[in-house]
Formats: C-alpha cells, sequence, structure tokens
C-alpha cells in the first residue's frame, strides 16, 4: 500500500496565500535558487538533473537531462515553461500554478541559469485568467526581492521572465505551436525536422520548453539532491514524486500527490475513495484523454511512463478520468472525439479532414445511423491519420482514443450498430479481455483486434 | 557549398541529387513524380496536404517528400501501397468535401483534386453518408475573382502566392479544425478587401476554390464555353501594358480571348498584375473601329464630340451605348481604304509642298511593336522628310534620359530589376512602384522580405512604402535639396568610394566644393525632412555594398527633371553603385514599348540606336540605307509639335496610337493646337478624344492582334504574338505605314520611286538590326529560344566604362518648381496613375474588370485639409487652376500630405490635365506634371 507524499503538495502555513513570498520563503522557499546560483556551476547543475532521473511531466514523459542536453551550442538561448494545460482530465498544473507559483519560478531561474538563459516565459493558457494575474504578481514579488532582473543575489546573472497569455487553443500547448503563438503566429505546429526546438526554437535559436510541474520539480532536485529524489519512485522506471488529478466517477475527485509505484488500482479505490455509489468499473484513462483507455483487467499496473507504456498506454499529464459501469463508451469517445475535431488546429489534411469524418461518422453511430461498415472506416482512417501528420495532435488526442476504445469496446460498438440506437450492455458484455486484442509497440494506441473481424478490419 | 552530393535509391534506382535537396526535388530530377497538392516548386513548401508522403526505409512514419531532406544511402519508395493508400484516403477525404460539380467548377482538366482521384481510383463516396454541413454561399464581390470556399482544400498556395510572390498579404487562415478556411484581412468579403486583383492566387488554385470571373460575353462563343476549357488554343506574347514585360499567355477560343494566364517560363516568373491578367477583353470592346472614318464636309470646324459628357456617369455609359455611335456618325461617314489612304497621302503631301516638310510631324507610340515604331520614324524621316517625330517618352523619361546620356552617354537602364535579390539597400524615389509597375515591386517587396533594406522617398506616400524598410516624406519639387544634402552627408562621413570615383569618373572635383553647403540642416530647411533623417538615410545609403537606385516620374516630369537626374546619378557615381549585380540606375520605363520605340528611332534628335541626327556623318550612312536625302534640322519634341500646331507652324500630323488630347498638359491648349490643325490622321483602335479632331481615322491593331518585338525595362527584347485577327477592317498597323508610305512616294515621285516592301515583322527587324549596332546579333530565332538583352549578354552594363569613358558629375542647385502655390491657388497638385488604369484609359477603360474596380475620377486630399474646406470625404470639389477647373469626388487619404492634392490622369470626364502646367524642362523637354498650384472648392451636391 503506497502512502501519500507532501513533496510538491506541501501546506503552506495556515491562511497564508499562496503568492505570498514571504511565507514561501519562510518555509525554505527559493533555498534552491541561492544554493544553485550560489554553490554550482552549469555543470554541476546539469549533472544533478541528468542524475536524478526526471522525465518531463508534459506527457510524453521525455528525459528532461536529455533534452537539456540537446541544447544547442548558440545564444541568446530562450525558456518556455509550458502551462497551457488543456488536456481533458488534467488539472495539476493548474492546481500547481495556483498553490505553488513561486516553486515554479524558483525551477525556471535554475533551469536558465544552467543553460545560459537570461530571458523566460510562462505561456499560461488564455482562460487561467486569474492565474495569469497572480503569477505577474509572484513574478514581480520576486524581481522585488532580488530573484530576477540584473544581477541575481550579486552572482552577475541576469534573467527576465513574462508572463505569456495564451491564445486560447490546445494547439498552443504543443511546443512548437507554443513557439509560434509566443511569436505572434497562429500556433500552427513547426514542421520536422528539426525535431527540437532545442536546436532551433523561439526566433530561430535555441529554446528549452519544459511543463511547468517539471519546473516545480526541478527546484525540488536541487532543493533535496538528486540521490534523494532518485529514491523516490523506481529508477529504472519513473523517479520522483508525481501528481496525479482524479476525476469522473470517483468519490473523491481531487489531486493526489504519490511516487510511480503507486497503481492504478489504489488510486481509484484508496487515494479517490472508490466508484460512485459502489459501481463497478468500467474503463480508466491514465493521463489525459489521449493515453489510451484501461479496461478494469488492467489496473493493476504502476503508474510509470514505463508500465503504462507497456500496456500501450502512455504516463501522460498524470490527469485519471473513471468510467463507471453505466458509462456508454460510445458517447464518451463522441465526447473525445469531438474535443479533437474542435481542436485540430487545421494544419495538415490528414488532422483536419480525417478527425472530423471520424467525429461525424461516431455521431451517426451513437445516433443509431451507424452502418456495418463504420467500424472499419475508422480503423481505416485511424490508419491514414497516423503518422502522416505535422505534429502528433493528429494521433494523440486525433487517433489514440478512437483506436483504442473502438477495438476494446468493440461489442458495445456492435450492439450500437446492430440495434440501431444508443445501448449501454451489461459491464461483462461491453468490453474485449486483454487476450483478444494487441498492442503494437512502439506507439501507444495502436492497437489490434485479435479475433476474426481483425482481418475485416485490416 | 551545393557541390556536395548525396547517393540515394528511389523506387530502386540509384541516383545522386545535390545535399539539401528535397526528396520531391530529387525524384523530379529522375524523372519520378510524386504527386502533391500543395507543393508548387515556385513557392517555399509547407508539407500541409501531405499527399506527396513516401515511404523511407527504417523511417516510423511516412514523411512528406517536399519537405524531407535527402540523406546519404536513403531508400526511398514513392508507389508502395502504404503510400498509396495514405494518398488515396487523403483525397478521398477532400474529394468528399468537395461541392457537387457546377459551372463555378474548374474544368475537369484543370482540377488538380479531381485529377489525382482519377489516378488515384478514389471512392469519396465512402464517407459521403456522414457529410452533414450545409454549403457555404459564394464570394462574388470581387470583379474579377469567384471564391468558392466549399472547394478549398486548405493548401496554402494561395496564401502564399499573395503573401510571398506578389508580397500583397491579403489572404491568410482563419478559425481552426474544421472550421479553418481561407480568409481575406480579417475576414472581409474578398471585393471589399485591400485585394488588388493580380490573380496569382488564383492561378496556384488547385481546385475550384479560387476562379477567374467570365469576363468575355460567352454568347459567341456558345453556352457550354468555359475559360480555360478544352478548345482553347495557348497563344505566349508579352502584356501590353507597362514597361516591366511580363510574359503572357493568350487562351484563345473560336477567335476570342477567354482569358489571360502567365507565363512561368519568362523572367517575370508567370506574375501579373491586375491590367495584365484581367484587362483583356478592351481587344473585343463593340466600339473599337473597324472600318477607316473620313470627316464630313459639314462637320467643320472640329469640335470635340465628347465635351459635354462632364457627369462620369455619362461618360461610363458612353462606353457601351449606340448613342455614341450615332454622334460619331454625325462627325465621320465610313470609307474605304483606298479612299480613305489617298486621302490622307495627298493633303499631308500638298501641307509639305506648299508649307514645306517641317509643317509636318508625326506621334508615334510606345505602345507599338519595334517594327512598327521603327516604320513611323522612317515614314516621317523619309517620306514626310522632316525630323519632327516623337512619342509620350517625352511625357516621360526624356528628362532621365538626356541626364543619363550626358553622364555616361546611355540612356538605357544598367541593371534588370530581378537584381533587388541581390542588392542591400533598394533606393526607391518618385516612384509609385506598386501602381505603376506592379510585378517589378513584387521583385522588391520579396527582396525586403529576404532582409534587403528600402528606402522610399516621395512628397506623396506610395503604397510601396508600406513594405519599406524606411520611408522619408519631402515637400514635392525638393529633390535637389533632399539629394545634395545625403551626398552632402555621405563625403562628410567619408563614405565616398574613393577608388571608383579616381578610375570610373571624371569632374568630381567639381560637385565636392559644391556641396558643402548643402549640410543637413540647410537640406531640411527646404525639404521639410528633419536633418537626423537625411544624415541617417544617407549612411545607411553610403554604408552598404551594394545599393540599386529607381526612379519614376517623380523624378523625370518636372521642370528642374533632367536636374533631379543628374543628381541622382552622381549620388551613384559617388558611391560607385553601378558596373556590378546588385547595383545601378534603373529609371523604371512606363509603356510596355518605350525603351524598344526609343532605342528604334521615335525621337527627333536620334536614328535607330541613339545614332545622332544632327551628325552629318550618321546621317550620310542613313541617306545611303534609306535611299534619300535627309532633314538636317533637329526637329521638334512633343510639346513643340503642339505649341508649333497653335502657332500654325505645323499644319499637318499623323498620329499613332497615342492620345495627346488627355496625356499632354495644359489641356485647354491642346484642344486649341488641335483645333488649329489643318490636316490630322489618327490610327488608333478606337475613337480616341484626339481622333474626334480627325479628318480621317484608319482602324489599327492591338497588340494581341499583331506579331513583332517589345523591348522592356530591363533591355530585353521578346516577341509578342498574333492571338487573334483584327476586327472588321481594321489593319496592322506596320501594314497601314507601309501603304501609307508607298502612296505618298507614288503621288511624289510616280511608279518610278521606291516601293517599300516588306515580309513580315522579321524582314523589317532584320533592317533595324543593320542599322543599330546595339541590337546586333539579336534574331527573332535567338528570341525565340530564350531570354534577350541588348547588347546580347549583357544584362549588366557599363562593368568595365561607361559608353563616354567616364562617368562625369554635374552639380545641379535646388531650384523651385515654376508655379508655385500662392492665396489664389493655394494647393500643390501631384498627378500620376491608378493601379488599374493605363494613361489616357483607352484601353483599360474599355475593360470591364478595370472600370468596375477604378470606375471614377478622384482628387485625393488629407482629412484635415477637407475639414477644412467642410467637405465630406467622397462629396465633390472643383479643382482649378490658372489654365482650367474640373469637378470631382474628394477622397480622404494620408498618402498625401497637408496642402497637396493628388489627382489620376485617366479620367476624360475630370481630366488632371486641364490644371497642369506645360512649362517644360529645358534639357528634357518634359512637362511638369508633377506640380503646379490648384485651388479646391466645395461644390454642392445634386444628389
Amino acid at each position: 500500500m503506497a502512502a501519500p507524499l507532501e513533496i510538491l503538495t506541501a501546506p503552506l502555513p495556515a491562511e497564508t496565500d499562496p503568492g505570498d513570498i514571504d511565507a514561501y520563503m519562510a518555509g525554505g522557499g527559493y533555498g534552491a535558487v541561492r544554493k544553485a546560483l550560489k554553490s554550482m556551476s552549469q555543470t554541476e547543475l546539469i549533472e544533478e538533473i541528468n542524475a536524478s532521473g526526471i522525465k518531463g511531466r508534459g506527457g510524453a514523459g521525455f528525459s528532461t537531462g536529455m533534452k537539456w542536453n540537446l541544447c544547442a551550442d548558440r545564444f541568446p538561448r530562450y525558456l518556455c515553461a509550458n502551462a497551457d494545460e488543456s488536456e481533458p482530465g488534467s488539472f495539476k498544473d493548474r492546481h500547481l500554478l495556483e498553490a505553488k507559483p513561486h516553486q515554479i519560478i524558483e525551477g525556471m531561474i535554475i533551469t536558465s541559469y544552467a543553460l545560459g538563459i537570461n530571458l523566460g516565459y510562462i505561456y499560461i493558457r488564455g482562460e487561467f485568467f486569474q492565474i495569469i494575474d497572480q503569477m505577474e504578481a509572484a513574478l514581480e514579488d520576486a524581481r522585488k526581492h532580488g530573484f530576477l532582473g540584473a544581477d541575481i543575489l550579486g552572482t552577475g546573472y541576469d534573467l527576465e521572465l513574462y508572463v505569456h497569455p495564451g491564445a486560447g487553443a490546445y494547439i498552443c500547448g504543443e511546443e512548437t505551436g507554443l513557439i509560434e503563438s509566443l511569436e505572434g503566429n497562429r500556433p500552427y505546429p513547426r514542421l520536422k525536422p528539426p525535431f527540437f526546438p532545442a536546436a532551433i526554437g523561439l526566433w530561430g535559436q535555441p529554446t528549452i520548453v519544459n511543463n511547468v510541474e517539471t519546473m516545480a520539480q526541478i527546484a525540488t532536485i536541487v532543493d533535496m539532491g538528486a540521490e534523494a529524489y532518485k529514491q523516490i519512485g523506481s529508477e529504472d522506471d519513473t523517479t520522483g514524486p508525481r501528481l496525479f488529478g482524479l476525476c469522473g466517477h470517483v468519490k473523491k475527485p481531487g489531486i493526489y500527490e504519490y511516487d510511480s509505484d503507486v497503481t492504478l488500482r489504489e488510486l481509484i479505490y484508496d487515494a479517490a475513495g472508490g466508484i460512485r455509489d459502489d459501481n463497478r468499473l468500467k474503463g480508466v484513462i491514465p493521463g489525459g484523454i489521449s493515453a489510451p483507455i484501461l479496461t478494469p483487467e488492467e489496473i493493476d499496473t504502476p503508474m510509470g511512463f514505463g508500465a503504462l507504456g507497456k500496456l500501450g498506454s502512455m504516463g501522460g499529464t498524470g490527469g485519471i478520468i473513471v468510467m463507471d459501469e453505466t458509462t456508454s463508451m460510445v458517447d464518451a469517445l463522441l465526447n473525445a472525439s469531438s474535443f479533437a475535431a474542435h481542436e485540430s488546429c487545421g494544419q495538415c489534411t490528414p488532422c483536419r479532414e480525417g478527425v472530423p469524418w471520424m467525429n461525424d461518422i461516431l455521431r451517426r453511430i451513437r445516433n443509431g445511423q451507424g452502418r456495418d461498415e463504420d467500424l472499419d472506416l475508422l480503423l481505416d482512417i485511424c490508419k491514414q491519420i497516423h503518422g502522416h501528420t505535422v505534429c502528433v495532435f493528429g494521433q494523440a488526442p486525433g487517433v489514440w482514443p478512437v483506436r483504442t476504445i473502438l477495438v476494446k469496446y468493440w461489442p458495445e460498438f456492435r450492439a450500437c450498430i446492430e440495434r440501431k440506437e444508443l445501448v449501454v450492455p451489461p459491464l461483462e458484455e461491453s468490453y474485449l479481455r486483454p487476450d483478444q486484442y494487441e498492442h503494437i509497440p512502439p506507439v501507444p494506441g495502436n492497437f489490434r483486434l485479435k479475433t476474426e473481424e481483425a482481418d475485416a478490419a485490416g | 557549398m551545393n557541390s556536395r552530393t548525396v547517393t540515394l535509391t528511389i523506387d530502386g534506382r540509384s541516383l545522386t541529387a545535390p545535399a539539401g535537396a528535397t526528396i520531391w526535388e530529387a525524384a523530379r530530377s529522375a524523372g519520378i513524380d510524386i504527386p502533391t497538392l500543395c507543393h508548387d516548386p515556385k513557392l517555399e513548401p509547407v508539407a500541409v496536404c501531405r499527399v506527396c508522403v513516401v515511404d523511407v526505409e527504417n523511417a516510423r512514419t511516412l514523411p512528406a517528400a517536399c519537405i524531407r531532406k535527402v540523406e546519404e544511402g536513403m531508400a526511398v519508395r514513392t508507389d508502395t501501397d502504404r503510400v498509396r493508400r495514405a494518398r488515396r484516403t487523403l483525397v478521398e477525404l477532400l474529394e468528399a468535401g468537395q461541392p457537387p460539380g457546377d459551372d463555378r467548377r474548374k474544368a475537369a482538366d484543370q482540377d488538380e483534386l479531381a485529377r489525382l482521384g482519377v489516378q488515384l481510383r478514389s471512392d469519396p463516396s465512402r464517407y459521403v453518408a456522414a457529410c452533414s454541413n450545409p454549403p457555404m454561399p459564394p464570394d462574388l464581390s470581387s470583379p474579377v475573382i469567384a471564391v468558392d470556399l466549399n472547394a478549398c482544400i486548405l493548401c496554402d498556395r494561395c496564401i502564399r502566392a499573395c503573401d510571398d510572390v506578389q508580397v500583397n498579404d491579403v489572404i491568410g487562415r482563419t478559425g481552426k479544425g474544421s472550421e479553418t478556411r481561407i480568409a481575406f484581412d480579417n475576414g472581409l468579403p474578398l471585393g471589399e478587401s485591400s485585394c488588388v486583383s493580380c490573380g496569382e492566387c488564383v492561378a496556384t488554385c488547385p481546385t475550384g476554390a479560387l476562379t477567374d470571373k467570365r469576363l468575355v460575353d460567352s454568347a459567341a462563343n456558345g453556352p457550354d464555353a468555359v475559360p480555360n476549357g478544352s478548345g482553347t488554343r495557348r497563344v505566349d506574347s508579352i502584356c501590353p501594358y507597362c514597361g516591366v514585360g511580363c510574359g503572357i499567355s493568350y487562351h484563345v477560343r473560336n477567335g476570342r480571348i477567354e482569358g489571360v494566364t502567365g507565363r512561368d517560363d519568362t523572367h517575370t516568373e508567370g506574375r501579373l498584375c491586375v491590367k495584365g491578367r484581367y484587362g483583356y477583353d478592351y481587344t473585343h470592346h463593340p466600339q473599337r473601329l473597324t472600318k477607316p472614318l473620313v470627316r464630313r464636309e459639314d462637320a467643320y470646324p472640329k469640335r470635340p464630340l465628347s465635351a459635354d459628357f462632364e457627369d462620369y456617369r455619362d461618360f461610363r455609359r458612353s462606353l457601351r451605348s449606340p448613342e455614341w455611335n450615332d454622334r460619331i456618325r454625325e462627325v465621320f461617314r465610313e470609307a474605304e481604304w483606298d479612299e480613305a489612304l489617298d486621302l490622307a497621302a495627298r493633303r499631308l503631301l500638298e501641307i509639305k509642298n506648299t508649307l514645306g516638310p517641317g509643317a509636318l510631324a508625326g506621334f508615334g507610340s510606345a505602345k507599338v511593336t519595334n517594327e512598327e515604331a521603327y516604320l513611323f520614324q522612317k515614314l516621317i524621316r523619309v517620306v514626310f522628310g522632316t525630323n519632327n517625330v516623337d512619342h509620350c517618352t517625352r511625357l516621360c523619361h526624356a528628362s532621365s534620359v538626356a541626364a543619363l546620356t550626358e553622364a555616361i552617354g546611355s540612356g538605357a537602364v544598367s541593371n534588370a530589376f530581378q537584381e533587388v535579390l541581390e542588392t542591400d539597400v533598394i533606393f526607391v524615389i518618385g516612384s509609385n512602384t506598386e501602381d505603376n509597375h506592379p510585378v517589378a515591386a513584387s521583385y522588391m517587396k520579396q527582396a525586403v522580405d529576404r532582409g534587403a533594406k528600402m528606402i522610399v522617398l516621395d512628397p506623396r506616400r506610395p503604397t510601396i512604402a508600406d513594405h519599406a524598410t524606411r520611408y522619408v516624406r519631402f515637400k514635392p519639387g525638393t529633390d535637389i535639396a533632399l539629394l545634395n544634402g545625403l551626398m552632402h552627408v555621405i563625403l562628410r562621413e567619408g563614405l565616398q568610394d574613393r577608388d571608383f570615383i579616381a578610375r570610373r569618373t571624371e569632374r568630381f572635383e567639381t560637385l565636392e566644393p559644391f556641396l558643402a553647403r548643402y549640410t543637413p540642416e540647410m537640406a531640411s530647411r527646404i525639404t521639410g525632412v528633419p536633418p537626423s533623417v537625411i544624415e541617417d538615410v544617407a549612411l545607411e545609403f553610403g554604408r552598404v555594398e551594394r545599393a540599386m537606385i529607381f526612379w519614376g516620374m517623380g523624378i523625370s516630369q518636372h521642370v528642374n527633371g533632367t536636374d533631379n537626374a543628374r543628381a541622382l546619378i552622381s549620388l551613384c557615381l559617388m558611391t560607385g553603385n553601378i558596373g556590378r549585380r546588385g547595383t545601378g540606375l534603373h529609371p523604371l520605363r512606363g509603356q510596355n514599348n518605350v525603351q524598344g520605340a526609343s532605342d528604334v528611332g521615335l525621337i527627333p534628335r536620334y536614328y535607330p540606336g541613339y545614332q545622332s541626327a544632327d551628325d552629318p556623318e550618321v546621317r550620310a550612312r542613313f541617306e545611303e540605307a534609306w535611299g534619300t536625302a535627309l532633314d538636317p534640322d533637329s526637329g521638334l519634341t512633343v510639346v513643340e509639335i503642339m505649341h508649333g500646331a497653335l502657332d500654325g507652324s505645323i499644319a499637318g500630323m499623323l498620329m499613332m496610337g497615342e492620345n495627346p488630347f488627355l496625356s499632354d498638359p495644359n489641356m485647354n491648349k491642346v484642344r486649341k493646337a488641335l483645333q488649329q490643325l489643318s490636316f490630322l490622321v489618327v490610327q488608333d483602335v478606337f475613337l480616341t478624344e484626339t481622333a474626334e479632331f480627325a479628318d480621317v481615322i484608319l482602324p489599327a491593331s492591338t497588340a494581341a492582334e499583331k506579331r513583332g518585338t517589345y523591348v522592356n525595362t530591363n533591355r530585353m527584347v521578346q516577341i509578342g504574338r498574333q492571338a487573334i485577327e483584327p476586327p472588321g477592317e481594321a489593319r496592322l498597323d506596320g501594314d497601314i505605314l507601309i501603304d501609307l508610305a508607298n502612296r505618298m512616294i507614288r503621288m511624289e515621285q510616280g511608279e518610278s520611286g521606291p516601293r517599300w516592301a516588306y515580309d513580315g515583322p522579321e524582314s523589317v527587324w532584320e533592317e533595324i538590326v543593320g542599322l543599330t549596332p546595339i541590337f546586333e546579333g539579336i534574331t527573332y530565332a535567338a528570341m525565340e529560344r530564350d531570354t534577350v538583352v541588348w547588347p546580347m549578354e549583357e544584362p549588366v552594363l557599363f562593368t568595365g566604362s561607361f559608353p563616354l569613358g567616364r562617368g562625369r558629375f554635374t552639380p545641379v542647385s535646388f531650384a523651385p518648381p515654376d508655379e508655385l502655390p500662392d492665396h489664389a491657388y493655394p494647393f500643390v497638385l501631384n498627378t500620376g496613375r491608378v493601379l488599374e488604369h493605363w494613361h489616357t484609359g483607352t484601353m483599360t477603360r474599355r475593360a470591364r474588370a478595370l472600370d468596375a474596380i477604378s470606375p471614377e475620377p478622384f482628387v485625393e486630399m488629407t482629412p484635415g485639409d477637407l475639414a477644412r474646406l467642410g467637405v465630406e470625404d467622397g462629396c465633390p470639389v472643383a479643382v482649378s487652376s490658372r489654365r482650367g477647373a474640373i469637378t470631382l469626388k474628394a477622397m480622404a487619404s494620408s498618402r498625401v500630405a497637408d496642402g497637396n492634392v493628388f489627382i489620376p490622369l485617366h479620367f476624360k470626364e475630370a481630366a488632371a490635365n486641364i490644371l497642369t502646367n506645360d512649362a517644360l524642362d529645358p534639357d528634357g523637354k518634359i512637362p511638369e506634371f508633377k506640380f503646379c498650384a490648384v485651388a479646391v472648392k466645395p461644390v454642392p451636391s445634386s444628389d
């Protein structure tokens, strides 16, 4: 039985404003900045981050140390903290922004110092207008206390950080879309290669785009030291504390902090108090809508990025969406697909045309007008979008939920089409067992039926 | 750098490609066609359609061939099952969203999506049942371009064509996901946007989303006629409008032009402007002259037919009404060619015999071919026996040519305008480039996008200033003070090119002390430009390795136009910006063949090839070649000939394709002069305002109806080809001139006289080349093969020396314009053109689209001046000068400065040249079109 942690979620003294820099400092806040800037060289800092084994908290679980190491040897370099949290089911960044703005700033200062950056941005989702104001105030306080501006703490190091309000689209959170948006353009993701903004990013310069939770974790690593940090979780999967946001049909939705060895079952039944009305679980999305769904047989998995990847799913944003047996998976998928159709940026054809077409077909199925060939058609469109787009949007929220939910809940979709109406079959008859489908690695969500119908589906 | 190559295999074939090439390019050069919808080699790849995906060995996904660079050892397959299925699905998804076929759709063979669908055997019906979106209504607000967003596949080609090629920045994207659309400005209907109707977007659109509206009445072609559709014949030619000389193709069906497209294989790479692409239908206008006309006995004394069209609506109606033909019939009667030509020959000879050859004169045209211009000047010099032959170059760059000839010995443009892409600073003064040379302007704007600086200096802010890195507004008529001030700073800062000055120039010592007093402060007092700005511009210009100087009528059309050009030339010589690529002096040529007409001798003082008519040796050579004694006198220029008509010393004239009634300054004086002529022959395609004063009118042909050569502003000699037949009995201009010459010779010398006999334009060209060293080696065959400039193979002139040997500095002092504003006439009038119209509007006002976009005259004034007059934007005002008055609509604009007004010259119902001053530049003999004093008064609206 895993124990909850209080590292990122350590409470501030009662009745203090989370933005109150004095309260934050009284609890040891900005100690990591002092330690990094005063006693560590840039090389030492980068080594420390590498040693911690931290994986980025934006969703893909890419090694933060490796990302930093890819930074081209050109200056100026820029830092962008990505706070454009828009993935359905995800709210851990918002929680952190509200509860620990200074820890994020601290991580940004350390990151900037480590990489020789003098200018950084926090790109905050536009709808978080209150957070934007709070962050502006927090930055001003940090500036007044000498943590930002010229000659920080007398070390001769200069840094300015600015808030940039997001432009109101999911794609602004894609790292190159974010950069385009910062430059004042439509947030159209850039063509790859170059694959990493660390080579060519904002204004054509090397740019590090890191999730805000990752930034907060950087402060934690410096604070406790890489050695202590990597004891949390497991070194061969995912180190450090994690924030999990549970939502959906659980009794106590909210943010819970655990290490990555915690299982999905523990999060649902222990942390969040179990399923509403003590219903049975039908499916759970483990890390934001893009993360492929897991069926009741699959929830004993630990929450590490590697462990979830082995199941054909992914760690994602840690936003866990729990669905009970009363849920129509046709409706749920239509909902996910509507989001993707609405948020496709429209730049490239496969995503712009394919995702809305899938949405149209799903809507028809939900309305009882599904055709026998529709499920195969959906799988075919998935195949033709996947890997053919400018960015991963087309596949992550576009294809993966469709392919996974469709394959795993195939009987429910068939029932809908055959009976020409929306039906929620009994739980046992609504989904396939793990031996009835297979995942084709390494891509998440790449599922295929193992039944005879697989051949029909091509 | 590009010498490195990589070896890869495509579809099993091993091939080498330059490092940095894309898979698409490598495949194409190996003859392997990878289909695409969003890619066009003329545009930067964006890889949005994803149709060009290919299978690369060991790659996880299918990369887009249009952007993925080749790599050593890469194994590419372009036609695997996986690739084909990906492409087919994409095409099906796009096709499923296409609107059902109707007459707005492009013909199947023009629609790239439809073609690709056939090729991939797509089955869009797999998706049709799911689609429920109602179609969007078409946007038909533009006079020339129809927009059907239902057919748009968001390939972004129009966006790049508009933003990156023509650099007009009108088209972008709006919305997201399936709601993504192309949009004009901030989502305006196209007709209300800042679109300049160049049609580049239509040309590149792969589907029926952006299509040309039909301009030519299809009734003549049957109900199923489709623009650019099957059954049309393509004829490659040259645009008949400006001196840029864009390559065009006429699309002809059943003897009528159905459309015009740009030619990618010419120096303008397929780019066109609104006139070139949509201004072709004048040639089919019902008012074309199709039969010779002779003035009726009872129609004397002469007076203009159209004088009472004072309201623009009446005038526009007259462009189509049968009533206009009734008016013509009251004054003129139709005649056979024999009668008309014999009458013309007899009367002209009578004048020659009674008053001497000096009483005759001819105005040729910069719109006709080299061959026709040559024949015209030969007719005047040889048969009329006088050098009184000139054309509208006199109203255009005569002063520039005078200054250039004096300073370096040649009036020719030194470098092609495309070299802006290789320069550091583009210096544009007195040129409204976007309106007057739109395609040349597109290259300038592209150069700025790619990092060049552009300094635009003009009293009236031209739209190209919106793309400039610096715009300087100065007081009109103070160019010399400004240029002297710039040169002062360059010398003060030691930025002159001492080596160039020493090796290539002379008389620098006269300039240096002269400039001492033109300090920035002194120049500032005259020009109104802050001293710091003069200094900044001088430094920006003086510090770079390469700068190109462009100028237009803003420099030349002044009483000190020649001095203006002299100052510009000094600026250029002083900084050594000539004789290398990306440098040079470029007086942008106005007419499609103003360079060629001057080259072949359509100017009084020079025989073909700028060989001086004043030089007895040269004269002797031409006398031998042409077999007759030639006039030893210099000959008169355009405005001098008009003055001669007024005082009776000129009695008979031949005018070919020229409309001085509207184009010359001080129109009331021109009217008197034309009335005074005892005999006037006009050869033209329409009954122009000038032809209303004619005794004989000869119906001629348009550019689309003839074959011949034209020389553009870059000195490129290009072939225009015949697309259609002249209407009715109209004849080719060259044939008319030959016929008239032979009749006059026969009347004078009897049957024993020489006969002009030519076998088509080629044989005329051979005669020109034989007499004109600058054209040496240039043949029709060479022009058919490739782009040819004169002198052959010298795109950059003066690399080693100038024709004069050394370039000559001439110091020039600032002098004020001829007529300054005062209490009675407090405003300064500037005249010029608008994008859609050409000079006196003879052609463009009869082009349906151009007339629709720009239908009426206007006077541009600042909102402040309008408010002071108590006049609302769009209300009529009376503008008067010491020479006349006109009434027209006021248009609020901040392009002019307070105290200045601007009127375009095209509109006869409010002709700017009623107001202009006919004071002349002493050297170039060019009138001061760009400056006179006027008064502006409110007029109570009649509505």
